[in-house]
């Protein structure tokens, strides 16, 4: 027989202001196995929750159906306190009267009426519960760092200097990421690559650290604790082992069109080539497009030149297969395409850049040694026109909806740059709005502006097009009430960025969303802010939203201190909502397993007594209950209703549609 | 067709002498020359086996039980039955050493009901050659041309090719069917969805809960039904209100959606006529549309593509715009 209290919570008034809490706690108490049912303030709080063991004991009831919030909130609260009073933790349901009701609805008579039919619904439910225990499963403790950018070797060093063993797998040749492509950084100015680099000679040198470079995530498996992680390392066409990254192959590979994506393929580099020169790992790769050996079979030089023998033109994509507790995205940012904006003019002008290809124009190590000349005849401009907002805040649907976030002080800090190298050249900055919050970020905005005499034009342009070698720049003056247009030598474009492509696959192959701007999405937008909703994952940087460098390395040392917390542990309690295989219903025909995303299930020929002394063999799914996340994709696929999900049964979910529907 | 049938026989015998066999799977003459069931033969009894145009039924469901007995069988199957065959082993319902194959040609199968719709009555005795069936009645002899009284699964069929088959035997040649199997799914989609909907009630309703559609598909193979287990919620036989038959029908095809082969023996055994294969042949055509091309049972352990997440799959909501059209 059942004995079930209800509670129900007023949270304050985020549900008593739209819901007749006392109504629903009267309607429930004539339920069919209800025994007591209450409204309380804030069940939630130490008295809601001692009033809730109390009535357990007292009224020694079987289960409990909770009012309240998301379960997402509250249930593990309340799960706990049904524990302490002794009853299985697993005879808890939660009825969410409050984001699923209160929340969005304003009519107290409907929203009464609905929260009743939750309530009951919830009651439904319970009736076919069954307690439920817990496995535990043990810890693989390492982690994965998937991105080498600054948001991955920060969360790595953390990781590696708690103890633990952390790979990091790097799609480029190189770690280091967009920042290594960086001149200076704001709002101190200080070299991007005097910062980075120490910290990617910290991630070689760090005995706990292993790094995967030129590798992808070929396949996850597993879950957290137990992630089973297939890496394919591309193949170098170079002995990682064997190379000293001397450079001599570079110097000798007759194929040297190659465009260097390192820097933004303003000039070109060998076949065989080092990105730059404080790679991490300092090993050459060969571009198979471009090499000629690779394309001829004719050619061989850097082989012949490399004194320890490390070239490798038979070398093979690998595959390694690695064992993870936990796993951190960092898999960073790419600006976007700029196709969809021809009225600035880029395609068509060499003198049209990206902020991100200033960057390389100014850096020491770039294409023009830090010399800031004009790509197209090598002339220092005098006139420089910078646009902000190039494809964010775009709801046109050419560009992105949201602020890319960075793009203002990247502005001001070139803008300062250029003026404080090159006093004679004017600098124009259009802008919709500029943001700078954040530590002496207004400061620095208000530098280039009072002491470095930037000319901030408040206003969009509308068109960039050449005129006897001038580019114009037509926009409108916003604070003048004017068209203005002006004559520039070198136009500035702060484009959108938007995560790496790479994320959307890995997504999927981790089970993690991402957003309509492919942004992963986080367990919780203000308390989970690195926490995926899997399990085990962790977020860094701005595959998750866009961030400064600062923000990129704080969130990576918050992923950082949440996976340490997880490795911290021998055992994890497991989910006990996992599916299970009737036997005498299963035929084994393998869908399920063709379904589950986790390999949860395996077959097995087992004998079953069929009457008369005989016997007879039949193949019947089994479930790895440590495996299984209760997805309940094997449910709905079998054919015969074999498979069923502990907690969460067809039949519960059944019952619960007829309450629904009864009137 | 009465060469076929010699040549089957003496495979059969053939097999069955040289211990190759065990037992053979084939038809067994009834009381009349269209009155043909399955039977299973053996060394001692080849008693009334048969091989005419009434023999439309599908082999392979019988597999799954013969599957679990000691020794081998030989299996007689159409091409359009290969692919239950298949299908049943990417399933595991089935043993593929347990069984010989012959693939034997076919070029349609008859329904009786339509030869007595052809105004025959009186009917004595049958022959029948290549195109038509010859039947002596108490009024003398009727030619009805083959192609009028095909099975309607025949009408469209789908395939000549044999899906698995350890040998062939095929005497002439196998012609493909007329019309293509989906036209008639287009008609039904191109009715307005009020239309659609008395089109299937009208069907539907005429449903007995025989449960024959069942007991005959080759992907019903469920130890247990659902419709037959009590703690199922939906067991039960009677329809208890309007909607019952609906759902019997609409659960089942979406238990074998992506399974079904279009067999078309639902439709062929059922007793009321209705025409229940269209429903899976819908859900196989906007397999098609949305996934490309698939057949069921065509490659043993093909994954269907109901149960094959790909990256390149259709967005859930486009299948959902893409089936009201």
């Amino acid at each position: 027989m059942h004995r079930i209290g209800v509670f129900v919570c007023h949270c304050g008034s985020n549900i008593a202001a739209t819901v007749d809490v006392e109504r629903v706690s009267e309607a429930l108490s004539h339920e069919a196995g209800v025994v007591h049912s209450v409204n309380y303030q804030y069940m939630c709080s130490e008295n809601g929750q001692q009033l809730i063991k109390n009535a357990i004991k007292e009224h020694s009831l079987t289960g409990i159906v909770v009012c309240s919030c998301s379960p997402r909130m509250h249930e593990a609260t309340f799960r706990k306190t049904a524990e302490a009073a002794g009853l299985n933790p697993y005879m808890v349901e939660i009825a969410n009267i409050r984001e699923q009701c209160s929340w969005i609805h304003k009519d107290i008579e409907e929203a009464t009426e609905k929260a009743i039919v939750l309530a009951r619904t919830a009651v439904a439910k319970l009736t076919l519960n069954k307690p439920l225990i817990a496995g535990e499963t043990g810890v693989t403790k390492r982690a994965l760092v998937i991105g080498g950018g600054i948001a991955g070797i920060q969360a790595a060093l953390d990781i590696a200097d708690a103890g633990y063993e952390v790979d990091i797998v790097e799609k480029n040749p190189t770690i280091g990421g967009r920042m290594a492509q960086l001149d200076k950084t704001f709002p101190t100015l200080d070299c991007s690559a005097c910062i980075l680099t120490p910290k990617m000679v910290d991630c070689a040198q760090h005995e706990k650290i292993n790094i995967y470079s030129y590798s992808e995530v070929d396949k996850v498996k597993g879950f957290v604790g137990n992630f089973k992680v297939t890496i394919k390392k591309k193949a170098r066409y170079v002995d990682e082992t064997k190379c000293t990254g001397c450079g001599v192959c570079m110097a000798n590979c007759p194929s040297k069109k190659g465009l260097n994506a390192f820097n933004m393929d303003l000039n070109t580099r060998p076949a065989i080539y080092i990105p730059f020169a404080q790679a991490i790992p300092n090993v050459a790769v060969i571009d198979p497009e471009q090499c000629i050996k690779l394309k001829t079979g004719k050619c061989g030089l850097c082989s012949m030149k490399c004194g320890v023998g490390a070239i490798d033109y038979k070398q093979q994509d690998t595959f390694v297969e690695r064992e993870y507790g936990a796993i951190v995205v960092a898999t960073g940012f790419k600006p976007i395409s700029l196709e969809n904006f021809n009225e600035y003019g880029y395609a068509d002008n060499k003198d049209v850049i990206t902020s991100l290809e200033l960057e390389r124009l100014m850096n020491a190590a770039g294409p023009s040694k830090g010399t800031l000349v004009r790509p197209s005849d090598g002339e220092h401009p005098h006139v420089i026109t910078f646009i902000q907002c190039v494809g964010s805040r775009d709801v046109s649907g050419c560009g992105k909806p949201y602020c890319s976030k960075i793009c203002c002080m990247y502005t001001a800090k070139h803008a300062m740059l250029i003026r404080e190298k090159y006093p004679d050249t004017q600098v124009n900055v259009f802008y919709i709005d500029v943001r700078t919050p954040g530590k002496n970020y207004d400061e620095f905005y208000r530098r280039a502006v009072e002491q470095y005499g930037v000319n901030y034009i408040k206003g969009m342009v509308g068109k960039v097009y050449n005129e006897n070698g001038k580019l114009m720049v037509q926009g409108s003056n916003l604070i003048d009430n004017e068209q203005v247009t002006i004559p520039s030598d070198l136009v500035v474009l702060a484009t959108a960025i938007e995560p790496d492509p790479s994320v959307k696959d890995l997504a999927t192959k981790l089970t993690i969303s991402i957003d309509t701007n492919n942004f992963l999405t986080e367990a919780h937008a203000k308390l989970k802010p690195v926490e995926c909703a899997t399990a085990g994952v962790y977020l860094a940087g701005v595959c998750q939203g866009p961030k400064d460098v600062p923000e990129t390395v704080a969130q990576a040392s918050a992923a950082a201190s949440k996976v340490i917390g997880l490795l911290a542990k021998d055992k994890l309690k497991g989910n006990p909502c996992v599916a299970h295989a009737n036997e005498m219903t299963c035929t084994g025909c393998s869908q399920c397993a063709e379904v589950c995303p986790y390999g949860a299930i395996t077959y097995e020929n087992k004998e079953f007594r069929i009457g008369g002394g005989k016997t007879e063999k039949r193949r019947v799914a089994s479930v790895n209950p440590a495996v299984c996340q209760g997805c309940g994709a094997c449910t709905v696929t079998c054919p015969s209703g074999a498979m069923d999900i502990h907690g969460f049964s067809s039949a519960q979910i059944l019952k619960e549609v007829e309450a629904i529907c009864k009137r | 067709m009465q060469g076929l049938e010699k040549l089957m026989l003496e495979r059969a015998t053939a097999l069955l002498q040289s211990g190759e066999v065990d037992r053979v799977i084939g038809w067994k003459r009834g009381e009349s020359y269209y009155d043909n069931s399955p039977a299973t033969f053996t060394k001692d009894n080849l008693e009334g086996f048969v091989y005419n145009g009434f023999c439309g039924a599908n082999l392979s469901k019988y597999l799954v039980a013969e599957s679990k007995k000691e020794g081998k069988m030989l299996v007689f199957l159409k091409p359009c039955d290969t692919y239950s065959f298949n299908q049943l082993l990417s399933e595991h319902r089935i043993e593929r050493e347990k069984f010989h194959v012959i693939g034997i040609g076919c070029n349609g199968h008859l329904d009786i009901n339509k030869v007595y719709a052809e105004g025959v009555e009186g009917i004595l005795s049958m022959t029948e050659d290549e195109d038509n069936l010859i039947v002596e009645t108490v009024y003398g002899e009727k030619r009805v041309e083959k192609e009028k009284v095909l099975l309607v699964k025949c009408e469209t069929c789908k395939s000549k090719e044999f899906a698995v088959a350890d040998e062939t035997l095929v005497v002439g040649e196998m012609k493909p069917a007329k019309s293509n199997r989906f036209d008639v799914v287009k008609e039904l989609e191109a009715m307005t969805e009020e239309q659609r909907y008395a089109f299937w009630k009208a069907q539907l309703s005429k449903c007995i809960r025989c449960n024959a559609c069942r007991n005959v598909c080759p992907a019903c193979t469920c130890i247990n039904c659902v419709f037959d287990n009590n703690a199922s919620g939906i067991a039960g036989k009677a329809n208890s209100d309007e909607f019952e038959e609906k759902l019997y029908h609409i659960v089942r095809a979406y238990h074998v959606a992506g399974r079904c082969t279009d067999c078309g023996e639902c439709s062929r055994v059922c007793p009321q006529n209705i025409p229940l294969h269209l429903i899976n042949r819908k859900f196989i055509k906007d397999i098609n549309e949305n996934y490309g091309e698939y057949q069921a049972g065509a490659e043993v352990n093909a994954r269907n593509p109901l149960v094959n997440y790909t990256k390149t799959d259709v967005e859930a909501s486009e299948v959902v715009d893409g089936g009201d059209k």
